[in-house]
């Protein structure tokens, strides 16, 4: 019966993205490459002071991105830090100095990771003009960089990859926002609540007293999967009855999330002019994505371990409307994208199945990944793959008419190397550094045992991948956790940036070479299985003795 | 002034001119859009799906679970009883959270052992009979529901301590349990705060 329902359940999903693949695909083909700007938009670029028909280089490119996430990383520790002189704040005070790092860090990395319990920590505002905007503008730069280098795919000796504020203002306002503007009004008649109070207090039935929250929950739930995000308004995440009340909610927070990073290598097919190169990248990403929920599935039905099984099934730290099916497939759909969000808490999966979750963002979270960063991170596997045809049968390699020369294969190796750096660092630091281990180990690891170095483990590989959700037990408001998940955060959301504009600007100086029958073709069924293995080796060869460390050794002993 | 230095200052410009655009844009103005067509079109969703007892007060949120326990923490016989919660002291709506306690965890062993010898005896069942819902804590701590299940095991405990018939009772049980969204999404679910206020409704 849950596997039938699982089942139904994929297929319905896929069959609702491959509706609006084509479609919102082509729409976004259309938003980043019209000529046209909205009446509004030119009344933007006025303020700006930029001419939105100039063309930027790849260092010009990366030096907006790089200004603008700096001053949104300034902005949001400002409001945070001066929260207790700021309207609809609850009476709350401005968190510390390494929280409000951390939380800055986190939100303007498109990332979320949260150390602070949101309904005792932030206020209205610091919620709707600090996280909300970057939860827009976050996600609109990931679509930047990863439509940057498709053109850079596409662009024959050109010197230029496009120009970020065009493509900033146009992801926000002709994407992200009318996408979120409709998600909010469904999710309210869901019964996600929005409103500007804070706490109500009620007499319950049995005679207690119970805080009922408020808050715009509404508005931020949308644009944190649309443009997954996944900082909760709550603490509970999406879990919580207020922010995911229904089972209809959940199937739409489900399609929010993947809606976008399954378009786009529409978009990307239709820029570099061959719609099967398309299919072929979200053939890999739904083949993925498939296999990693159904395995979930089968494992947390499974119920093994001492817990699961004393309670005769997986519940804990899962709702009933949800069940288990459609708790693995948020959980499968928020760290497959880079969303994070949680419906449930994966700390208190069955110890395989929590591995799950984290072997998504290891993959480098492509299956489908978050909006943009997805489609970038595929395509630079992409270029690994064909660079490992090449070796094999001996031949040039070349992607879409671009040679990948030793330059491009340099970047696209430094790009897979950065996020198992930040995370096998980051861990083994944690636990090898004797005064760094004194605090994790008897502050914020909350689970005894293996499970406890799970929990760190966890951790790095949601804010290096940027990712955001946790194993939530771990207590990372400490100064070490907050300053180096916060590093983590910047450092592998910022640096593969910097490696994918500069790729984007090495293969658009390229002529185009002329295929010949020599050519791998990238459309084939053959390369996209060469391109499901060449992700799935990778991480298997990275990640695999840290994984027999935690999850493996507490779920196979 | 350097060239370089004069281009990344220019550059700062307008990316702080754009922060400042965007954040009247995308912060305050879709946020004030949003909740005023929430308060037009589904009001009393946007405030937070509120139900009045038989007097006509709030009594919580259709959404937020909440305790059936006397003041010692004992659970109120005439009531349906939701799941464990980890939030707060049990249902706290200001400290949502889940017990995050791992498969393996002592604590969570024990407490699903104690818990099923304290629902086998207040429902006067085997052990064994006790659905994995009764005995585990929500992800929220908040969760309004229990299953089907959880909810029929109750049926004679809260019929008897109310002096109603079993069937009365489970004929309101079954008018407040939902199946699974569109009939596949989820799984089926009985609202425990709007079944006992039913209950509290039918004996007026």
């Amino acid at each position: 019966m849950t596997g039938l329902l699982a089942v139904l359940t994929l297929v319905a999903v896929l069959l609702l993205l491959a509706a609006a693949y084509r479609p919102l695909g082509d729409y976004m083909a259309h938003v980043y490459t019209t000529g046209t700007d909205w009446r509004v938009e030119r009344a933007v670029y006025r303020v700006l002071g930029v001419d939105p028909r100039s063309q930027q280089t790849w260092p010009v490119y990366l030096r907006s991105v790089l200004a603008f996430s700096v001053v949104g990383l300034v902005l949001v520790y400002a409001l945070q830090r001066t929260q207790q002189w700021l309207p609809l704040s609850l009476g709350l005070g401005a968190p510390s100095e390494h929280l409000a790092f951390n939380t800055a860090a986190s939100f303007v990395g498109n990332t979320n990771w949260q150390s602070y319990s949101p309904e005792l920590t932030l206020g209205h505002t610091v919620q709707a003009t600090g996280l909300v905007v970057q939860n827009f503008v976050s996600a609109a730069v990931g679509m930047a960089v990863a439509v940057a280098l498709v053109r850079g795919f596409a662009a024959r000796r050109s010197a230029t990859i496009g120009n970020f504020w065009v493509d900033l203002l146009r992801g926000c306002l002709r994407i992200l926002l009318p996408g979120a503007l409709v998600a909010a009004v469904l999710l309210v008649l869901g019964g996600v609540v929005q409103n500007l109070a804070g706490f109500t207090d009620v007499t319950t039935l049995a005679g207690a007293t119970q805080s009922v929250p408020g808050g715009p929950v509404a508005s931020q739930e949308a644009i944190k999967l649309l443009g997954t995000n996944g900082g909760g308004f709550y603490n509970a995440n999406s879990a919580h009855p207020f922010e995911n009340p229904t089972q209809w909610t959940t199937l739409l927070e489900v399609l929010l999330m993947l809606v976008i990073p399954f378009s786009l290598p529409r978009t990307f097919g239709r820029m570099v002019g061959d719609h099967r190169q398309g299919y072929a990248i979200a053939g890999v990403m739904a083949t993925l994505f498939s296999a990693s929920f159904l395995v979930l599935v089968a494992l947390e039905s499974a119920a093994r371990g001492t817990a699961p099984a004393l309670a005769g099934a997986a519940t804990e730290g899962k709702e009933v409307r949800f069940g288990i099916v459609w708790s693995a497939l948020f959980a499968t759909t928020s760290t497959g994208t880079s969303t994070g969000a949680v419906s449930s808490m994966h700390d208190s999966y069955t110890a395989l199945g929590g591995m799950l979750p984290m072997l998504n963002m290891m993959l480098g979270e492509v299956a489908p990944g978050g909006v943009g960063s997805g489609l970038y991170g595929m395509l630079v596997l992409a270029v690994v793959a064909v660079f490992v045809a090449g070796l094999l049968v001996g031949r040039t390699p070349e992607y879409l008419g671009k040679k990948i020369g030793p330059r491009e294969i340099k970047l696209a190796s430094l790009y897979i190397l950065v996020t198992p750096t930040l995370v096998l660092a980051g861990t083994a630091l944690s636990l090898g550094v004797p005064a760094l281990r004194d605090s994790v180990a008897g502050t914020s690891i909350w689970n005894p045992g293996v499970h406890g170095m799970s929990e760190v483990l966890y951790a790095f590989t949601s804010a290096a991948n940027n990712n955001g959700s946790a194993f939530a037990g771990l207590t990372a408001n400490t100064p070490w956790l907050n300053t180096a998940l916060g590093v983590a955060i910047l450092l592998g959301r910022f640096v593969p940036i910097v490696l994918v504009l500069a790729l984007a600007g090495s293969l658009a100086a390229q002529g185009a070479v002329p295929a010949t029958v020599g050519t791998l073709p990238t459309h084939r069924p053959q390369f996209a299985g060469l391109l499901a293995g060449v992700v799935v080796v990778l991480t298997a060869l990275t990640y695999f003795p840290v994984l027999a460390l935690g999850p493996l050794a507490e779920g196979l002993i | 002034m350097p060239q370089s230095t004069r281009t990344a200052a220019r550059t700062l410009g307008v990316a702080l001119r754009a922060m400042v655009v965007l954040t009247l844009l995308l912060g305050v103005g879709y946020t004030a859009v949003v909740t005023g067509v929430a308060q037009l079109v589904a009001p009393a969703q946007a405030r937070g799906s509120l139900l009045t007892g038989p007097d006509g007060t709030v009594v919580g949120s259709a959404l937020i679970g909440q305790s059936f326990t006397d003041a010692g923490g004992e659970p109120l016989v005439a009531y349906f009883q939701p799941r464990p919660s980890a939030a707060g002291d049990g249902y706290d709506a200001g400290a949502s959270s889940g017990s995050n306690l791992g498969p393996e965890n002592p604590d969570l062993v024990a407490a699903i052992e104690e818990r099923r010898a304290q629902v086998a005896a207040l429902e006067g069942v085997e052990p064994a009979d006790v659905p994995p819902d009764a005995v585990t804590a929500s992800a929220s701590g908040l969760d309004p529901h229990v299953s089907p299940a959880y909810a029929a095991l109750q049926v004679p405990r809260v019929a008897a301590a109310r002096g109603m018939s079993e069937r009365d009772v489970a004929d309101l049980v079954a008018r407040h349990t939902g199946g699974r969204g569109l009939g596949f999404v989820g799984e089926p679910t009985v609202n425990v705060l709007r079944l006992n206020l039913a209950l509290d409704d039918s004996e007026g």
